[in-house]
């Protein structure tokens, strides 16, 4: 049951092969189990998981049951769920049970999923590999000495070690696609706008963004399918037609024109990555698609502009955690300014305060032109590169991340080298275009990811292209020896 | 770009951070090496080019002018540190 993608166990529910009472039960039962070693959720919610399933075997009796009626999900801890912990990874929210559910968790709700819990991830989902988390690392369930990736970390792990079936991730410069290579899993970050950001924990707004992560694209299609849509809580929201992403899945691929950026195999790379990706790409070639080359020229400068905007949208958007309204307040405080700086002081971890500071420097009076108007201009030339590229190809392919996994703890002093590793992430967010992490093999033991980039709303096309390549190989059916 | 310890306590002062003393030397080390990162931008010449705030351009939407929310002070309450009477409850700021 636990190898079975999302796709199939619908069939399952539908045909009375298993209830979603009985389906819920089985995974509540493997995370208790299992979930010591990878530490991939912060709550279970099996109370409310129960009743769900039993409202959802109801509604399949009834005959009156959706695509997703019954389906146990996990949600990343940075979604308000009402009630429940919604902690993003900090202790500043250890206390915090949020008063509404975020869009997305409405909407999964109405469709009638089943929520299992909360996944872990980086503070304030700052971080690319989960180990920022006030809850502790959580572990690759391909190897427990190593990171899932971050900062979706627990909702990668948790994927990965077969605890939930899939699970929401949120993308700001990498955090869905990186994690969903390193777990072996696949993971979609949507064009920005495409999905409610209302009630998704801000950390960096004109970048953040939700998607899914689960097994198969298909998977994430029918997740999609459920995220996707106008809403008007959210300002940058875009009013535009959903399609039925599961719809056009099985389109062929004849004709297909996919560029390789030649930045993007440089010798940052690890070359057995490489090898994995160019093998990927010749079986896209076998489906009838052409491929050349092209050049995204400003893709290293991706690092700074990214390290300029997302610390600056950071620091404006984490004031509000100021000990007043919500989250954590210091015990005693002398006057309000010792309130303020102690709550803050005290309820946010390094690597959150390192980013406070940085955007709080670059938005100094006298440096805004040198740090985010400078950062802002490059991300207009990042998106050009993207632009006319788009026009000569359909889509961009390349790897997700310069390197598999790495040990808890290798870079965990060197702030700077751990950003090194999202310098093929990042400038999608820059562009806010959409972008795929699809299972392409391992190295050395641990799985890698090829990324699959489209022009804006091209989601549908990127998820048939990944089905397509699913049908062709099995990299998205490995699982981690002893799973 | 190298900071030093009066620039850290300058910073962390304007962005409400209590930092411990003993961690000073290392959030200085760690935001030098990031701003020496960030500075590598610089050399790019962007004379000329519109800054992208919005991936897609986009202006926010305005609404009608209505009433929309309904008062859900008690609810959102529940989860403030102090409260007292529907107030927020703050160290006197005025003695």
């Amino acid at each position: 049951m636990f190898d079975k993608t999302l796709a199939e166990l619908a069939a399952g529910l539908r045909k009375g092969d298993f209830s979603s009472v009985e389906l819920t039960s089985a995974y509540l039962e493997r995370i208790k189990a299992e979930d010591g070693r990878y530490n991939s959720f912060i709550t279970v919610t099996e109370e409310q998981a129960l009743a769900q399933a039993k409202a959802a075997d109801a509604s399949i009796a009834a005959g009156d049951a959706g695509a997703f009626t019954g389906l146990p999900i996990a949600h990343k801890d940075l979604f308000c769920t009402q009630g429940v912990r919604t902690s993003c990874g900090s202790k500043m929210l250890d206390n915090f049970a949020s008063p509404y559910d975020a869009t997305v968790v409405a909407k999964f709700k109405q469709a009638g999923a089943v929520m299992l819990g909360k996944t872990n991830m980086d503070e304030f989902a700052m971080g690319s590999s989960n180990e920022s988390s006030f809850y502790g690392a959580a572990r690759n369930p391909w190897n427990t000495d190593c990171v899932p990736g971050g900062s979706s970390g627990g909702s990668g792990a948790a994927v990965a070690a077969r605890l939930t079936p899939a699970a929401t991730g949120s993308d700001t410069g990498g955090s869905i696609r990186q994690p969903a290579a390193l777990c072996g899993i696949t993971g979609l970050k949507p064009t920005y706008g495409r999905v409610s950001r209302y009630g998704m924990i801000a950390y960096a707004s004109s970048l953040d963004q939700g998607g899914p992560m689960a097994h198969t694209a298909e998977d994430c299609a029918m997740m999609l399918n459920v995220m996707a849509g106008f809403d008007p809580m959210d300002s940058t929201c875009l009013n535009r037609e959903v399609p039925d992403y599961t719809a056009t899945l099985n389109e062929p691929l004849a004709g297909l024109k996919i560029g390789l950026p030649k930045e993007y195999f440089s010798d940052a790379l690890d070359p057995q990555i490489a090898e994995r990706v160019k093998a990927a790409v010749a079986e896209f070639e076998k489906l009838g698609a052409t491929v050349k080359e092209v050049s995204l020229p400003r893709t290293e400068l991706s690092i700074p502009a990214y390290y300029i905007i997302a610390p600056a949208e950071a620091s404006s958007n984490l004031s509000r955690f100021d000990g007043v309204r919500y989250g954590y307040r210091c015990t005693d405080p002398k006057d309000l300014e010792d309130m303020y700086k102690r709550s803050r002081g005290e309820g946010f971890g390094a690597e959150v305060k390192r980013r406070i500071m940085v955007g709080t420097y670059a938005l100094c009076a006298g440096y805004y032109d040198a740090y985010y108007n400078k950062a802002q201009q490059i991300r207009r030339l990042i998106q050009q590169d993207f632009v006319r590229v788009l026009e000569d190809v359909d889509v961009i392919m390349g790897p997700t991340t310069p390197h598999p996994a790495f040990r808890i703890g290798e870079k965990n002093n060197d702030p700077v080298s751990m950003y090194m590793e999202d310098i093929f992430t990042l400038s999608l967010n820059l562009a806010g275009l959409p972008g795929m992490s699809v299972p392409c093999g391992q190295v050395n033991g641990l799985p890698v990811g090829m990324q699959i980039i489209g022009n804006y709303f091209a989601e549908a096309k990127l998820l048939n292209i990944a089905h397509q390549f699913q049908q062709v190989t099995d990299h998205h059916k490995q699982a981690p020896a002893g799973i | 770009m190298s900071l030093d310890r009066s620039d850290v306590e300058r910073i962390a002062h304007l962005a409400r951070l209590q930092i411990d003393d003993s961690d000073i030397p290392s959030y200085t080390e760690n935001l030098s090496s990031i701003l020496n990162l960030i500075d590598q931008m610089q050399q790019t010449d962007t004379a000329g080019v519109e800054p992208l705030a919005n991936p897609l351009d986009a202006v926010l939407r305005l609404r009608d002018d209505v009433v929309s929310e309904s008062n859900q002070r008690e609810q959102l309450q529940t989860v403030a540190p102090a409260v007292e009477e529907g107030l927020f409850l703050v160290p006197k700021v005025i003695e």
